[in-house]
This record gives C-alpha cells, structure tokens and sequence, in this order.
C-alpha cells in the first residue's frame, strides 16, 4: 500500500517513554538517552546470585562509591552501540591505511636495527597488559551499576582488545611470530617488566568495579599511555627516525585522548556527589598512580637514551594538573 | 582490509590465536583461584582451556568494520521508517500488542544477556571463551538498543509502549521473561552459558526471531523486521558460541554430563515457558499469519532441535526431560494462554481480543485436532457475552507458577479438558506450580526459587489489592493501555490516521 | 539424516552468494520466503570463498557473511577458504 505523506499531518500522543519524560522533561529524547537511562532493571530481582548471595543481581553496594544516582555518571561522548561502532569504524580506516602505507613503502625495512628493537621492546610486551586492561573493563561493565557508567566500560573493554591486537600486528610486521614470542617472555619473566604485570595481576583480584575503574583507566592508562605513545613513541622514536612506529601507533594516540574525556568526566561528578567519594577517589588515585609510576619507571628506562626519571616525573606532573581539573588534588 | 596482510604466512586460526588466546599469560603474583572465583564452585570440570575451539574467528578490526556496515543501514532504515509514517504501513493496530510484549519483556532480556555475558566475559579463565563472550556482551546492548529505538516511533503515536522500563520490573507477566533471565545471572558461569548460550540462542531463538521477524514483513512492520535481521545476523555468532560451549564442557570430562544435562532439562522447559508469549503472537496477535506456532516449532524445535540432540547423542547428552510433554503442549499452549491474557486484559499494557470468524477458521485449520474441539466453543461463549454486554472479564488475579511465573491456565498432559495445578509444602509455606516440570526444578533449587518475585501477591501485601493503586503503579493507564481492541484508543486512532492517508479528507 | 541450514537475508548482496551456495551443494534445497532465504541440506553445507569470488568478480573475505546472516544450524567449521555445516549422524 502506498501512502502519500504529503496529506497526513499526524499529531503525536507523546515526545517519548516515561522514564525519560521524568528525567529529562517532556520532549523528543536522544537515542542516546533512549539506549542507556533506566534499561538496567531496578527493582523486584528475583534471586540472589549462587556465586555471591551477600550480592544483589545489581547491587549498589559492592563499591565504597556512593551515588545517589548511578545515571549521573553521563558519558560526554554519549556512545551508544552504533555512535561507538561508527567511530571505530572510521579509526580503523585509517589505521589500516597506515598499516598498509608502512608496509607497502617498506618503511619497516627502513628501520634501523636499535629501533626496531626498541620499538619491539617496548610496545609488544603491552599487549598483555592490554589483555589485562581488557579484562578489567569487562568486570566494570559486569558488576557495574547503571548502564551510563557500564556501558562505556565495554567498549572501553573492546578497545582494550583491539589495541592488544594492533600492537601484536605490529609486532609481527616489525618482527615476526618470534617478536611475538619474546615479548610475552619479556611480560613474563623480564625484570623490566615484573612491577607492571604485578599490577595488572594485582587489579585483576579487585572486586570493587569503581576502585578497578581508577587503577585501570585513571592510574594505569593515565600514565601508561603519555608516557609510551607521547613520550616515547611520538616524541624520542620518531625523533629518532622511527616515525613508521609512531604512524602504527596513532589510534592509541587517538584513543587515548578520546576515552580520557569520558574518565575525567565520570571522575568529575563521582567526585562532586560528596565529600565521601572526593576522599575516597583521593586515597585510590593517589595509591595506584603511585604504583603505576613506579611499574613505568623501568619499562621506560629500558629505551635506549630516555632520561626515565626525568619523563615519568614530567607525566606524573601532567596527571596531577589534569586531575586537579576534575575536583580530585593528590 | 584486516588484519590478514600483516603476516601472509599465517592462517586465519594461527593468526586468530596469535590475536586472542596468546595475549593471556600464567599468572604468579596473584593465583588462579584468585582471578577466576566463580568457575569452581558448579563442578564443571576443566582440564585445557587451550582445547576451547573459536567458532567464528572476529578480530576487533572486522568486527568494527562489518557492525559499522549493519549499524548504517538499520538507521537509514529507522530513520526512513518515521519520516514516512511507516507506522500506518502495518496490517492493523492489534499487530501492534506484540511488539508492546516484546519491548516490555523481551528487550529488557537483551540487556541482562549483555550484562551476563560481560559477566562471564570475564569469569572464564580461557582467553578464547572470554573474547567469544564479551564480543556477546557488546552485542546484547546493540539488541537491546536497536530494539527500543525501532519501537520509540511507535510510543509517540499508539499506548502501551510508554512505560517500558517501569513495567519490565512491575508489572505481572513480564516477571515471565525477567526471573527467566535473572535465574540464568544468579547461576554461575558455566549455568549461565547452558541457559542463555545453549538453550535460549540455540535452541530457542529461532522459534522467536525467524517467526516474529517474517510476521513483521508479512504486517508491513519494517521497523521490527529491520531490528530482527539485524539482530540475528549477531545471532549466528552467538548460536555457535553456545554449540562450542556445551561441546567443549562434555569433552573435559565425562564427570560433567550429568550437571549438564541437568541444566539442559532446566533451561530448556524455562525456555518453553516463557515461548508462551511468542505462541500468542504468533497464532492470535498477526493479523496476517507467517505460519503457526505449531508449524514453527515443527521447523525449528522438532526438525532443528532433533538435529541438534541427536548430534549430542554421542557425548551421551539425550533430549530434554520435557521434550515430550512440550510437543504436546504446542497444540494448546497459544490457545490457553491467550484466553488467559483476554479474560485479564483489564491488567496488561496491550491489548487482546476475540479472535474473528476468519481468525478462528485459521486456527481450525491450522489445529485440527484441538482447536475447534477445545477452544473455539470458549471463544464462542465469551463473544456472546460480549454481544450481551457482559464481557467476560475475571478480576480475580492469576495464581502464577512459582517458577515459570506464568498464571497456572495450562492443562495436564494427556487430558486438555483438566486444569493441571500442582501445591507443594516447603518449610511450612505453600507453592503452587504449572507442571511437573517447574515443580521439579523448584525441587532441586528451593532455596532460589522461594525468593521469586511474584508480582500478584505483591499487589496483596503492598497495596491491598486496590487495583486502581497498583494501575498506577505499574504505570498502567486505565482506558488507554489495558483492555479489548475492540474499542481502544489506538483502534480509533490508527482507522482514523489511515483514513487521512488513503483519502483526500 | 539431518538437516543443517543457512538463512541469509535477501538481497542483491546475497543473490551470488546464494548461487554459489546451490551450485556447490546440489543437495541443497533453496526455500525463498519474504525477506529471507533458507538453504537447507543433509548433513552437510559448504559455502565455498572461490565460487563467491568467481560470480562477483572480486576478491570476498568470508567474514563478509556476518552481514546478512539470519540463523544457521549445524557444526560450524570456519577457514580461510571455506564455511561448513554438518551434522553428525
């Protein structure tokens, strides 16, 4: 049956469903709006969980964070499923072409031996800490509460997965399946590398989703990656003539300072719901990124020529200046 | 395009492997048991998680990549749909009910399945199993989103859509759907997996997308048929996942058949419960019929699932305990339960009705051994006294099931002409069930089951079974929502919106 | 005997792989219903890269079948220049 639109002029009965007239007033909602607020259920589970019965199916109680509303935690990209996928989509052109542009100019052969070397050294083995980040988000998401705070944390989780992927796939265009191999013997069993994994393997045991969230994504990855992808990678690879590293780096670049939007604005508001949480994410922020700095300081120190004490002081600055703006001072 | 042209030499599995289960490590600072709490405790025994075979091998750049492509064209589509008034499009308003059932009990499901797989995602110690969960997590949310975005341009014009999320935790029969899947994420990971990844998507999905998609093109819904392929081209994924789990846990160890047959006896009869809705859809609320939900599950149950059992035969897994009995409930099951949700219509956020001459000479056809025997002499009895003013309405409330939560309207196997209703005392309360077989898992989880929710009780001791009370507090609007299309809202609006289209008044 | 399925949604994207798929498999029942294509076979379905590639005159990645899959059913076996399907009986 056609229909021509042109004579029908329908009034609607409603801009959209009740919970988000309640939230946000009567009018049009976004699908972002649409796709995260109240889709969690809330009330009337049915039973406890056998893994945990002290737990709720959702339970607000297994964090010290408390908030009076966990939908405040808004993401100010407001990635839902298709926002998220698109944006990928479209980084994932570009990292292909530069992938496919280092290898078709041979700009990898082009590469001196030391910094080749050096890049391997210092990028392959963080994909397992990559592996451990990925696994970390994927608890937040899961023990989380309310989908504003949990569903970035999935996609934070996939992202974590991909960059795993990126630099194994640059480790074995570098070096082959035997770069692969030495880097998860550097993880394992290198010194320059014992402090990070036992950080990693020391999130994994938390089960407290919003004190993994500042280990991972505030303390970690707040440090981690200014100090490998800026600093070394963009900064003293390139400048040394290894700028085809920095080209198959860029979507962490990117990534890096895409997703730190999202973490500094959940930060913001959990931090200003009370003086309970500020003193709270102190005390976590303040703990991890200690530790974080001290893992970093020898896998910077491995890079020929970097002044690691020098670089890690400098980022760790940065950090405090950057979560000063969120309301949060170490 | 991915990931391929970095190392020729590879093969997809050895390039697979490299990308997933070669990033995990043993751990020494911390243990095992420390990391992954949860996987002991139901007794599966695992003994290689290196043996874990990937069914389908998505690295993040292909999956970003073809998503990304799916995602495009379901919005253009969507987007398409409300510019066009693609809501007059549909066969008729009554079509409408089933989607309202879907959005209020099926969609909040997608969003438990995302959670309990991110749950699982990272429970499993094996890193193939926990990539292959978590891509289901990611995928979940889509489900979920895709589907109350497809459905969102139906809520600004027609009732009954409005209060999706209130009535998903209040309401009494979505309780159905949702302690369905609140069972499944209380049970440990491996349950988990035999529940949603097994049963449900294997097993049952089909019966519910294939069917309820092919209704929505057959009514002119390109909303729902949009939503419906999209998600079940995720499905296939997630299909297989679940066939490689429960293969992989019967190959560890002969020690876990019997825990998973088990849960297959379990989640499989959960399953066909809550498939109750869907065969109400099907056989009554189409106002054009794809096939009956007898016909369906001829494909997809007897056909498909036999398929299924007979390839588990040789790790010594055989048909679910309430195989039988279902098969002969499929002649019935849309018949009594739809009956029920007319007689209670005054309670529900959609609407129903008295099947027409037409509609009941098709379900004649279609059940010819039950349908004129057993259930048209009921419908005809009620259409008489709706002609006499006296429509049959039966405000007293359903007793549920404690644990299918569906209101006890079924009957006993062998004879459709008896009401079966089975009591238990447990420690000193008494529980009423369905069927033998939601007794019996009761039997073998009291303590869970005796935490249900039961949404009918409730209404006694909160608000002393003041209906108007509990109207509005599961945001129900009296009038509106609830009620016989016959003379809804919606029936009156739709007529008169189409009306404007198609003439030049 | 078993039956193992692929259902693809149809499409002008799925026309020449639907070819392929009968021609390789001449076992194969081909069902077209509104919007959907169910291809059914005992035992076993191939889905093959090359006859793809032969009738669209380019070069298909096999992972280009996420997009308009609906549902399959059977034992799946993924490489990198086939799809399989079986049942065993």
């Amino acid at each position: 049956m056609q229909i021509d639109l042109r004579t029908v002029s329908i009034q609607p009965l409603r801009n959209t469903f009740d919970h988000l007239v309640r939230r946000f007033g009567d009018k049009p909602a976004s699908r972002y709006q649409e796709g995260s607020y109240d889709i969690q259920a809330a009330e009337n589970l049915h039973y406890r969980p056998t893994w945990d019965p002290e737990q709720e199916l959702y339970d607000t109680g297994i964090t010290r964070i408390v908030m009076q509303d966990w939908y405040a935690l808004k993401d100010p990209r407001q990635f839902y499923y298709s926002t998220y996928t698109l944006t990928r989509a479209r980084q994932q052109d570009s990292a292909e072409a530069s992938f496919a542009f280092v290898e078709s100019r041979g700009l990898a052969e082009a590469l001196s031996d030391e910094l080749r070397r050096t890049a391997l050294d210092l990028l392959v083995p963080l994909r397992h800490a990559a592996w451990g980040a990925n696994q970390n988000n994927t608890f937040i998401c899961g023990y989380g509460y309310g989908t504003a705070f949990t569903q970035p944390c999935i996609y934070q989780a996939m992202d974590n997965l991909g960059i795993a992927q990126y630099l194994s796939r640059l480790g074995l265009l570098l070096g082959g399946t035997e770069a692969l191999e030495a880097g998860k013997a550097a993880w394992t069993s290198g010194d320059a590398w014992q402090p990070l994994r036992r950080y990693v393997e020391d999130c994994l045991v938390l089960r407290d989703p919003f004190e993994l969230f500042v280990a991972q994504n505030v303390a970690l990855d707040g440090l981690l990656y200014p100090l490998v992808y800026e600093a070394l990678v963009d900064d003293h690879l390139a400048g040394r003539g290894g700028s085809a590293v920095a080209m198959l780096t860029q979507f962490m670049s990117d990534w890096f300072a895409e997703t730190g939007k999202w973490v500094d604005a959940v930060l913001k508001v959990a931090a200003a719901e009370s003086e309970h949480n500020r003193a709270q994410l102190q005390t976590w922020i303040g703990a991890w990124s200690e530790r974080a700095a001290a893992a970093l300081l020898p896998v910077v120190g491995q890079v020929p020529g970097a002044e690691a004490d020098e670089l890690v002081g400098e980022r760790v600055a940065a950090f405090k200046a950057r979560l000063e703006k969120t309301g949060i001072a170490l | 395009m991915d990931m391929k042209s970095a190392n020729r030499k590879l093969s997809l599995k050895d390039k697979y492997r490299l990308f997933t289960r070669d990033l995990g490590w043993e751990p020494s600072y911390r243990t095992r048991e420390e990391i992954f709490p949860y996987v002991q405790y139901e007794g599966i025994k695992v003994h290689d998680w290196d043996k874990w075979e990937d069914p389908f091998r998505l690295t993040m750049d292909a999956y970003w990549k073809y998503q990304a492509e799916k995602e495009r064209k379901f919005y253009a589509i969507i987007d398409a749909h409300a510019q066009n008034n693609g809501h007059l499009h549909i066969t008729d308003a009554r079509y409408l009910s089933a989607l309202k059932i879907f959005l209020q009990a099926i969609s909040p499901g997608e969003f438990c399945a995302h959670k309990g797989f991110a749950r699982v995602g990272r429970e499993f110690p094996g890193v193939g199993t926990q990539v292959a969960c978590q891509m289901q997590a990611i995928d979940e949310i889509r489900h979920a989103q895709t589907q109350i975005h497809a459905l969102s341009n139906y809520n600004r014009f027609y009732n009954g859509f409005h209060a999706f999320a209130e009535q998903r935790d209040r309401i009494w029969y979505t309780s159905v759907a949702r302690s369905f899947f609140d069972d499944a994420m209380s049970a440990g990971p491996f349950e988990f997996m035999i529940a949603i990844g097994f049963s449900f998507e294997y097993v049952l999905t089909n019966l519910l997308f294939v069917p309820f998609m092919s209704g929505a093109a057959y009514n002119g819904d390109m909303a729902t048929v949009t939503f419906g392929f999209s998600a079940q081209s995720d499905e296939a994924r997630h299909m297989t996942l679940g066939l490689e789990c429960i293969k992989f846990m019967l190959e560890q160890d002969p020690d876990n058949l019997p825990i998973v047959q088990r849960w297959i006896d379990k989640w499989f009869w959960r399953g066909f419960r809550v498939l109750g809705l869907v065969s109400t859809m099907m056989d009554y609320m189409l106002p054009k019929r794809v096939m009956s939900w007898r016909e369906a599950w001829n494909i997809y149950g007897v056909e498909n699932g036999g398929a299924l059992f007979k390839d588990l035969a040789r790790y010594g897994i055989r048909p679910p305990k309430g195989w039988n009995d279902a098969e002969e409930a499929v002649d019935h099951m849309s018949h009594q339960l739809m009956l029920g949700l007319y007689q209670w219509s005054f309670g529900t956020a959609f609407h129903a009705w008295i099947p027409s001459d037409e509609d009941m000479d098709w379900l004649a056809k279609k059940y010819p051994e039950t349908f004129d025997r057993y259930y048209r002499p009921r419908w005809m009895h009620i259409r008489k006294l709706a002609a006499a003013g006296t429509p049959f309405k039966n405000y007293g409330l359903a007793k549920l099931c404690q644990c299918c939560q569906l209101p006890v309207v079924f009957t006993e196997p062998g004879d459709p002409t008896l009401s079966c209703h089975r009591e238990r005392v447990h420690q000193g309360e008494k529980y009423h069930f369905c069927s033998d077989h939601c007794q019996a898992l009761f039997e073998n989880e009291p303590e869970k089951y005796v935490q249900a929710w039961l949404p009918m009780p409730q209404l006694f001791q909160d608000l002393q079974g003041d209906l108007t009370a509990w109207m509005d507090w599961v945001f129900l609007r009296d009038g509106e929502d609830n009620g016989d299309y016959a003379d809804s809202l919606d029936r009156r609006n739709f007529e008169a919106w189409r009306a404007m289209a198609t003439s030049n008044q | 005997m078993s039956t193992v399925f692929i259902a693809l949604q149809a499409n002008e994207e799925t026309r020449p792989i639907i070819e392929a798929i009968a021609s390789d498999n001449p076992l194969a029942l081909v069902h077209r219903e509104p919007a959907m294509v169910k291809i059914d076979a005992p035992n076993r379905l191939v889905i093959r890269k090359e006859s793809i590639e032969e009738r669209i005159g380019r070069r298909y990645d096999l992972q280009e079948l996420q997009i308009n899959l609906i549902t399959l059913s059977g034992n799946v076996d993924e490489d990198d220049d086939s799809l399989t399907l079986t049942w065993n009986d």
